[in-house]
This record gives structure tokens, sequence and C-alpha cells, in this order.
């Protein structure tokens, strides 16, 4: 048992953590002042967790409500952060749809709010295993959304998705999502860094005026929110959450650059992270915790002598457009691995629509192969992503297409129905 | 209780401005001009979607002249306990400054509290949330265009209930109180001082306070706006609206309803009725079972407080 003190304590250590207490240790490192949960497989621990630093005296001052829904969750998250404190939740699936309304507000208030997903899959039917859904329904809230493989990497983005949204230029709130089971409730070790050495990559806390652009002071009395006509300047904020978003992208490659200096982990320039795309022949953009294993499935193709390559997209808002064009003037053709639907999409996978969107009418770019896997926490195994790997390789060298395509995408790992 | 006099010489201070875009005879209005004289500068309040959001002024103007936000429909309770728990925190981090003054106010419609708000409101009430939470009632979505709300009365027209509500208002003070928060009060706009003392009290109590308003609507009820005040003061009169207290569990009631604990001191229901054109298609059946019931509330109090008497 740890002692309680009158200031955040932590040295350097490595604990081996199941990927939401790895959430839960961020956000103790980041001196979140108020957090607000509301319990929902599988995200439970990590406000379990929170719950047990508090109530231990670890995190002195911390306000932490316990509220009876996730509507109320972002509420409240949204009156404590516009009142200038540094602020956190976590929730998942159904929890998350529930707070669907209060997610605007939160970006239409320019609030720097972290939350993190344990995403699951959407009802019905019940549904509480790996499933980007969730997250990916909120693509256009006005949230920026990051993609975490492994449970250091958990750690890593949160501490980095505070200083990107606290920055003046951007003043977002950010999702920080992960596979819920496969990240959440398996063990691995993380790095669990130093309380300086954080406060020195982490902006201060707010003062006591709170964010540079919305406050609750008896002394500046302002009022926030109130109705405006179609000839005021609503049009004019929403563009500038929109703009604000995309230059989000260089302030991410920075911070990652910044981050990598100080703790010494590396993640691509924090908008993607390439791995072995050097001589590929062809490539698979992956996110999540599914890229980790297909990580292993490229090293064991280029063991048996196939230049394979992929991208780890990290962030699918801010969209890193550039990126991905220049990769797919690398290769002539990229897979693009969905663990979610959009239904009556182009492509019914949300993410290989954005990377064929991304390349319209860039000449000279790679052909686009959709696929979709994994709903649901559907287990996909090392030999499928060798599998998958490989149609790429076929259809690239013979232009044959993989078998029991649906509308031009692949739903790879389908049960057979008789 | 406080003297008007003194009252008003104490309250020069106004904090909701004119020039705001309230009807005439406004009982929000009212309400909210009384509860910030007694609450002070050092208030943030939250509003959910309601009357008030539109009346406060388009935007680039506002008339309150206290930090204010705009909120959610469902969202005002769980929004307060926010902003309270912002303020305790600040309070740790910047000790003896403004922070740990502030008080944290809701003031929400009867829509925003009794409906769609309920369920954030039972929360925050639960965990005894610090603030005070003001229900101002004109007992129908008046925003909206009079739609029925869960707090319009028996036999009221609104235009979703063309030919009058045929279920009863849901007493909410009441379900407040079951929470078993410190303070629980009912108000009314036609009494000003009363309501001034209870938002006084209320914010010298720790947690969770509910202060439950009587607020005249002259579009929404068919008043005349020099009426506004009038109307609610027979809805006391003839105690169909009741002041009272529940602190700590503890019944009180309020001078002007004390009284009428006396039938034979109660106006009859029909002189408040007769005069909204709400009202106007409630039958001569309906309204002797009205009466009925609202005598059969008052044994019921009578009996709650001769049961904490004798407990005494």
């Amino acid at each position: 048992m740890v002692e309680a003190t009158n200031d955040f304590v932590q040295e350097k250590e490595t604990i081996v953590i199941k990927g939401n207490v790895s959430a839960a240790y961020a956000a103790k490192s980041a001196r979140v002042q108020v957090i607000s949960a509301y319990p929902i497989t599988p995200q439970t621990t990590v406000v379990e967790k929170l719950s047990e630093f508090v109530d231990n005296g670890l995190m002195p001052g911390t306000q932490y409500i316990k509220v009876e829904s996730e509507h109320s969750v972002m509420a409240s998250i949204i009156a404590a952060s516009k009142a200038g404190t540094r602020t956190f939740t976590a929730t998942a699936g159904q929890g998350l749809f529930y707070m669907f309304e209060m997610l605007h507000w939160a970006s239409g208030s320019r609030l720097p709010i972290v939350t993190t997903i344990a995403s699951r899959g959407a009802a019905p039917p019940w549904n509480i295993w790996a499933d980007f859904t969730d997250v990916i329904s909120c693509r256009d809230t006005g949230w920026m959304t990051a993609f975490c493989a492994t449970h250091q990497e958990i750690y890593d983005e949160i501490l980095m998705s505070y200083k990107i949204c606290e920055d003046s230029d951007v003043l977002l709130p950010k999702f920080v999502a992960y596979g819920g089971f496969i990240l959440s409730h398996t063990s691995k070790p993380v790095i669990i860094e130093d309380q300086d050495l954080v406060d020195s990559f982490l902006p201060p806390l707010p003062d006591e005026k709170g964010w540079p652009h919305i406050w609750f002071d008896p002394e500046r009395p302002l009022m926030f929110g109130n109705l405006i006509m179609p000839s005021g300047f609503y049009y004019e904020f929403r563009m500038k959450i929109h703009d604000a978003m995309v230059r989000a992208k260089e302030k991410i490659k920075r911070v990652a650059k910044d981050f990598e200096k100080i703790f010494g982990r590396n993640y691509g320039n924090g908008l993607t992270q390439e791995y072995k795309m050097d001589g590929a022949d062809v490539g698979m953009v992956i996110y999540g915790d599914l890229a980790l294993q297909m990580e292993q499935a490229v090293d064991d193709l280029r063991e048996e002598g196939y230049k394979v390559g992929m991208i780890k997209l990290r962030h699918l808002r801010p969209f890193p457009v550039e990126d991905i064009i220049e990769i797919a003037k690398k290769v002539p053709l990229l897979g693009v691995v969905d663990r979610a639907t959009a239904f009556g999409s182009p492509t019914g996978g949300p993410v290989s629509c954005e990377v064929k969107t991304a390349l319209h009418e860039v000449k000279g770019t790679a052909r686009i192969l959709p696929m979709i896997n994994g709903l649901g926490g559907r287990e996909v195994t090392l030999e499928q992503q060798k599998v998958q790997l490989k149609m790429l390789i076929k259809l690239n060298e013979t232009g044959e297409l993989p078998k029991d395509m649906l509308y031009g995408t692949l739903w790879d790992g389908l049960l057979e129905v008789k | 209780m406080v003297k008007l006099k003194e009252a008003l010489e104490s309250c020069l201070e106004e904090f909701f401005l004119p020039g705001n875009s309230c009807c005439a005879g406004c009982g929000l209005e009212i309400a909210l001009r009384w509860a910030m004289k007694a609450l002070g500068p050092n208030t943030a309040l939250v509003s959910p979607a309601s009357c008030l959001n539109v009346v406060v002024g388009l935007w680039p103007k506002t008339a309150p002249n206290f930090p204010f936000t705009n909120m959610a429909f469902a969202a005002a309770a769980a929004a307060a306990t926010g902003m309270s728990a912002a303020f305790k925190t600040k309070d740790y981090r910047f000790p003896g400054k403004v922070w740990g003054e502030m008080t944290t106010l809701v003031f929400a419609g009867d829509g925003g509290t009794t409906d769609i708000g309920i369920q954030g409101l039972s929360g925050a009430a639960e965990r005894n949330s610090d603030f005070i939470y003001c229900c101002y009632d004109n007992e129908a979505y008046m925003n909206t265009g009079i739609q029925r709300s869960s707090s319009t009365p028996h036999g009221a027209i609104t235009t979703t209930t063309t030919l009058g509500k045929e279920r009863y208002k849901k007493n909410l003070p009441r379900i407040m109180a079951a929470h078993e928060i410190p303070y629980v009060a009912t108000c009314s706009v036609s009494e000003p001082l009363d309501l001034y003392e209870k938002f006084k009290k209320a914010k010298s109590i720790e947690g969770c306070k509910y202060i439950h308003i009587l607020a005249s609507c002259p579009p929404g009820w068919g008043i005349a706006s020099e009426d506004s005040i009038e109307i609610p003061r027979l809805a006391v009169k003839t105690g169909s609206w009741i002041l009272y207290e529940i602190e700590n569990g503890e019944l009180t009631l309020s001078k002007k309803s004390k009284p009428l604990l006396d039938p034979t001191k109660r106006a009859p229901l029909i002189e408040y009725l007769s005069r909204q054109k709400r009202f106007s298609k409630i039958s001569e059946k309906v309204l002797i079972e009205l009466q009925e019931r609202l005598d059969l509330q008052w044994s019921k109090i009578a009996d709650e407080l001769s049961c904490q008497e004798n407990h005494h």
C-alpha cells in the first residue's frame, strides 16, 4: 500500500498491467483534476483503478464524480472543463452512443477533453468485444480520434493527447481508442514514467483563469452557448473547428517527436507509422490491436521472401491525407483492413472509404482493396492475416481478386452459411 | 421574514439585466431576478434548453451579469455537478480565492426538470452534489409553444392536450425530498420575499438543494400580463400551490400556506382556475373532483405535521 501524500508521486517503473489499467495510470500521470465516469464493459477496470487511486489519496485534489449515465458523464466533464480544469473519462460502445449528444457540446465549446474508448460492437445482438464501429460512428462530431495497438501505446497516447488537445491552436477533444478485451483485459509490461518527466512533457495545468477562450469567473462574467441567428457566426465557428482539426496534424507530428525525444518511444510521425514499407510490392493499411499482429505477419512473409509492408493508421481524425497519398505512391496496391462497418457506404468499411477519398484524383497512387474482418471480436488469426497479405500479392501479380468479395470488399473470416 | 423595505434596500444590485427578451409579465424573469439578489455575484448558472436559453438574448447580447452557460436539455444537473467539482478542485489548487465561495445554480424549466432532466437530477440528488437546482415551473413546454409536460396540471389545455390534460401533475418536490437531500423548498413568484429567503438559506447549506417555483406564463396560461402576480397568488390562497420547506426530512409550511391547514381559510379552487383560459374546458364534475383531491392532500399534510410533532 502506497501512502497518501499531498502531491502526485510516481517513480519510473515497469509493471505488468491490463490495457485499461494503463489508461488509468496515464490519467494519473497527467494529473487530471476532474474525472467523471459510468461503468460499462469492457471499460470498467479503468474506472475501478482510478477509484483506487483517488480513494487511497494518490491523486490529491482530484474530484471523481460517479454519475448515473454516460450522458451525464460527458455533461459533467464539459462543465468541469469549461471551468478550466484538466478532465478525463472512459467509455465504450453503447455508453459512447448514449453520450453522443454531448460530444458536439464538447467540440463546439472547443474543450480539450481526453476520453478513452475500449471499443466494442454495437447491439443488437449484445456484443462486448473488439469492434471500432462505436468510436468511428462519432467520426463527424469534431473529436480527434487515435487508435492504439499496444498497452504501452495506450499510456503514451493519452499523455500525447493532452499535449495536443490543450495546444491553444487546437483546443479540441480527443478519443483514444483500443480494442475491447484484446487490449483492455490482457496484461503486458508497461513503463509508467517518472512524474517529473511527465510534468516536463505536458503543458502545466490550467491556471486560475482557465482556458483562453472559456471560463466561469465572477470577475469576468460571460455567457456561453447562447442562441445565434443564421446571420451570426455559427457557420464561421464550424469552419474554425475544421481548420483547427486539419492544422492539428502538424501538432500531432511535433508532439510525437517531442515524446520520442523525452521518453524514447517512436510512433512514426504520430499520424501514421510505417512498417517495412521500404522496397515493398504491396502494403496493408490497418489500425488498432490487429496492427500489432500484422507486424508479425509481415515479418513472417518477409522471411519467406515476400516483399510486403504495412502502415499503422494512428489517427482517423484528423485524417492523414498527405501521408496516405505518399504511401500510395510507393506501391501499386494497398489493402485497407477495417474492424468496423459503414453500412451502405462505397466500400462498407469506414477507413477504406477514407483512404479511397484521400486518393481520389491523385495520379499515380495505389489501387485499394478494401477488407473487413474481426467484427464483434471475431478472432483474426496470424495465419489469416498472412493469407490477407498473400491475396494482395496475388492480386498485384496476376490481377486475380480474392474469392467471395461482396460489392468489391473482402469480408474475411465469415462463417459459412449452409 | 425579511421586510420588503429591507430587502429592496439590500438588493439594489441587478444580475439579470434589462433588455432581455422575456414576455411582459414573465414569471421566470421575476424568479431569476430575486434568486440572484439572494445569491449574489459569486454564482455560476447552468441553463438547459428552456425559455431561459432564449430570453437571455441572442448572441452577442446577454442579460445575465454573472457566469452563465447554456447546456443540453437533459444535462443540467450533471453539468452542475461537474461545475461544482471544478470549483472544488480549483479551491484546492488556489486556496483562499473566490473558488471556495462559488454557488453553482441550475435554472431549468418544468420540462427540463420533471421530464427529460429527471434522470440526471435524480443521480445528482442521490450523490448529494453541491449545488442549488431550481425548477421554474410554468407547467408546460412554453418555449416550444405550450405542449404538455409531466408538470402540467389536470384539466389544462395545451397544444398537445387540446381537450385538457387527463393525467395529474407530477409532484417533483416530494420526489426530490424522497432522495433525502438536505433542503427542498417550494416558492411562488407572487411571494418574492419568501423566495429570497429560501435561496439565502439554500446558499448556506452544503449538498444538493432543490427549489421548485410556480412561475406564471401569461401566453401559456391564458392570462393577462398584468395578472401574472395575482394568479399565482391565487394558487397559494386556494391551497392549490403549497409553500413549504423540507429540511433534512422535516416538513415546515411557509408563512402564507400555514394558515390554510384550516380548510375554512382556503379560497375555493375555482377562484384560481376560472381566471385562466387553459382551464376553460374543465367540467363541473372534474372541478369537484379536483377540489376533493386538494382537500385530501391538505389532510395528509396535517397528518404528516402531527406525526412529526408526536415524534418530537
